[in-house]
């Protein structure tokens, strides 16, 4: 059951990156070009993709949060650490800088493999090597 | 601001907050997509946690390629930097998220919705940047 609903999930969340535009990475460039304001060709859909997933996100997670178990079973795994250090820092700047490149983060770089384009691939492909190579040292934890 | 599609990506962000919502409601987990594809390639929890990131990330191409073949609605997704560029950047955004803890998804949607700090600080760091990389990118080395 915990496997289905993954893949319902999975496939909702890829539903909303395609119809939001998120799939493409020049949507998303387009809103990291803020200063593309002063010309008029400055594109806020992705502040608008957040504002809508928050919107029905915040009511669930609070809802959610308090319970003790999951609806089909098992425990919340829910973030403990709390801890705001460098190193959250130092990632969420080296990822930012990555996603600032090519536009491509994780999820819609994920779904975009649904188009097959070559470079959508080698881009996955080395985004998992740099997943391992971070987790083969330690720097996960 | 002619690119501009607000109700798309209300309609589209509504239904990634809808999954993150049901992923954790059900299932009890957080739907940070670079957490689930990272668990992957480090199982540890036992063959059910595996098959249920397996089942996330299938969905995750599944869904938009039904939309593709099945609806008139369309989508593109356009790489328009180089070889290189796009190696590099794959491996910053590995290596940064899991340095990070998390990604748009995670940080982003899930860590705000339950009004995380640590998710706050996060998703800032990224955004910003991804601000100044497009800044220095497009602006003042005139596209890469």
């Amino acid at each position: 059951m915990r496997t289905i609903v993954s893949l319902i999930c999975g496939m909702i969340f890829g539903f909303g990156l395609y119809i939001s535009g998120m799939i493409d990475p020049q949507k998303v460039l387009g809103f990291l070009d803020i200063w593309a304001i002063a010309d008029g060709g400055w594109d806020p859909s992705l502040a608008f993709v957040m504002g809508g997933g928050l919107a029905v996100a915040i009511p669930i997670f609070q809802f959610a949060k308090n319970r003790t178990e999951a609806v089909c079973g098992g425990e919340m795994s829910l973030p403990t650490n709390r801890a705001i250090t460098t190193k959250l820092i130092a990632g969420g700047l080296l990822f930012g800088t990555g996603w600032g490149l090519v536009g491509y983060c994780p999820g819609p770089a994920l779904s975009a493999l649904a188009f097959g384009h070559t470079d959508t691939i080698i881009f996955v492909v080395a985004m998992i090597v740099g997943m391992g190579g971070a987790r083969a040292a330690g720097l996960n934890k | 601001m002619e690119n501009f599609t607000p109700v798309s990506a209300l309609i589209g962000g509504g239904l990634i907050g809808l999954a993150s919502g049901l992923y954790l409601l059900l299932n009890g987990r957080i739907a940070g997509i670079s957490g689930i594809l990272g668990g992957l390639l480090t199982p540890t929890k036992g063959g059910s946690a595996v098959f249920e990131r397996l089942a996330f990330v299938i969905g995750l191409v599944v869904g938009p390629f039904i939309l593709m073949n099945a609806t008139e609605i369309a989508a593109q997704s356009v790489v328009t930097s180089s070889l290189p560029v796009i190696i590099v950047a794959g491996l910053l955004v590995g290596l940064g998220t899991t340095i990070g803890s998390g990604c748009t998804s995670g940080h982003g949607i899930c860590g705000l919705s339950r009004f995380s700090l640590r998710s706050l600080v996060a998703t800032l760091s990224f955004m910003a940047a991804g601000f100044v990389t497009v800044l220095v990118t497009r602006h003042l080395m005139g596209g890469m």
